[in-house]
């Protein structure tokens, strides 16, 4: 890729609290930059067209699609992705060890977009009904089929963060 | 899936925007959210040579009563924000009200309402609420704007007034006269997905409870939002009784919409829904209108 090409463009952006700078065609999306660019595979691409939710990423805290957004759109932005969840290589991040422990995985494919929409969701009901988080879940797809799991592992996640004040 | 190529600008300034638009027209295409010309350019139905992101005009993103008491809001401000502000909550509560339709956090954390507008998708809610509450946009191109009616705006599928050179800026929408109540209801197979059949209304009381005013317009049932004049005439002078709402619903769904088929509906199926909404719409309507009387 030729730099002086007008669809070559430099983006420097904060992924994961760090600082990212890369030179990259303007037509790259946001999942593609994460996944190919620097190496974060925990977003995954299932549709591609903003349906399946596997994708979801935080862009400055909120829940959105990255195959929706261009990588080049995240200059001056901070995205955050599942891998910044856990604090350390041996210790989960609430939500998740609430999905290991409520067998919230199964093929595991749609977990990481989960994560990435129910965080925030949680932050902001803490104390959600059983109806609140199948309501919120809706944009996201599991084709194993069967949302029971998730929404157990969620209901406890929601009561693990209570009462760690929020925070792993 | 890869978007075709395209030269990307993101201007600091809407008089810079409105220059790459002048010169550019037809093979500049604007992004907003990306909530649905990023699908579209992902399946390359669109391919735009140029896009002009708008991201970074923050004076389009606001909130804000004008003088008049109008509310007025910026072209680029996000969806997720109308279900926030409480100041959309009390001057346009059918707005307010109706965004959580529209699709899933995700999507409105991004979407803007410029950009759903201008869209012109007969199956979103935002165009619906646009033309039931008499929205006014305001377009921009270099060196001088104009204002255009929701009435006018819509011509099409997918289609607006707005010329290759202009943009949609801002919106303006008048306060909701008193004694007026509002509903929108809709059907979708799962919460998010595109309705299958939605309906906006508002009915005014005048004296004794009597209609003074009705507006209906529904989503995905044509080409553009689909308005019910013949049935809000129904209601008006009316007591706003059930015979009268079974009258207004049922010449919407025989006369005035236009369903087709599709997989999962036919087209008597959605004239049987559009019937049925109406009906518990208006009643929803007239209950806000008897609080709001009261």
């Amino acid at each position: 890729m030729n730099e002086s090409d007008p669809r070559s463009i430099t983006v420097v952006t904060t992924v994961n609290g760090e600082r990212v700078e890369r030179q990259v065609e303007s037509r790259l999306l946001l999942s593609d930059f994460l996944r190919h660019e620097l190496g974060l595979t925990g977003t995954h691409v299932g549709c591609e067209h903003g349906v399946c939710g596997a994708c979801t990423v935080l862009f400055d805290g909120e829940p959105v699609r990255s195959c929706l957004t261009f990588a080049v759109q995240a200059q001056d932005h901070e995205i955050s992705t599942v891998e910044s969840l856990a604090p350390g290589p041996e210790k989960l991040h609430p939500i998740q060890q609430a999905f290991w422990e409520k067998h919230g995985l199964q093929c595991g494919f749609c977990t990481g977009g989960i994560l990435m929409t129910m965080l925030p969701f949680l932050e902001e009901n803490p104390e959600p009904t059983e109806d609140d988080v199948r309501h919120a879940l809706s944009g996201n797809l599991c084709r194993c089929t069967g949302y029971q799991h998730i929404v157990d592992a969620v209901l406890h996640a929601a009561a693990m963060m209570r009462s760690d004040g929020g925070h792993g | 899936m890869k978007p075709a190529p395209f030269e990307y600008v993101a201007p600091g300034s809407l008089e810079e925007a409105l220059a790459v638009l002048g010169e550019h027209g037809d093979d500049a295409k604007i992004l907003a959210g990306g909530q649905s010309l990023v699908p579209m350019m992902n399946f390359r139905l669109a391919q735009p040579s140029m896009l002009v992101d708008c991201n970074r005009l923050a004076n389009l993103d606001f909130v804000r009563v004008s003088e008049e008491g109008e509310l007025r809001i910026g072209a680029m401000t996000r969806q997720r924000r109308l279900e926030r502000d409480p100041l959309v909550a009390r001057h346009a509560p059918l707005l307010h009200g109706t965004v959580p339709y529209v699709a899933h956090p995700q999507i409105r954390n991004r979407g803007t309402v410029g950009g759903s507008l201008a869209h012109a998708d007969p199956a979103s809610e935002l165009p619906v609420v646009a033309l039931t509450r008499g929205f006014r946009l305001r377009l921009h191109r270099s060196g001088s704007d104009r204002w255009v009616t929701a009435e006018d705006f819509f011509v099409g599928l997918l289609e607006t007034a707005l010329e290759p050179e202009e943009m949609l800026t801002e919106i303006a929408i008048p306060p909701l006269p008193s004694r007026t109540g509002w509903a929108f209801v809709e059907m979708a197979r799962r919460h998010g997905d595109y309705a299958q059949v939605g309906v906006a209304v508002l009915v005014t009381l005048g004296e004794q409870g009597i209609c003074q005013d009705a507006k209906l317009v529904y989503l995905s049932v044509g080409e553009t939002p689909m308005a019910a004049p013949r049935a809000a005439e129904l209601l008006i002078g009316s007591s706003l009784g059930e015979e009268d709402f079974a009258a207004a619903a049922a010449m919407a769904a025989t006369h005035e919409i236009d369903p087709g088929a599709d997989i999962h509906a036919t087209e008597n199926y959605k004239r049987h829904l559009a019937q049925v909404l109406t009906v518990r719409a208006l009643r929803q309507a007239r209950e806000r209108a008897v609080v709001a009387d009261s």
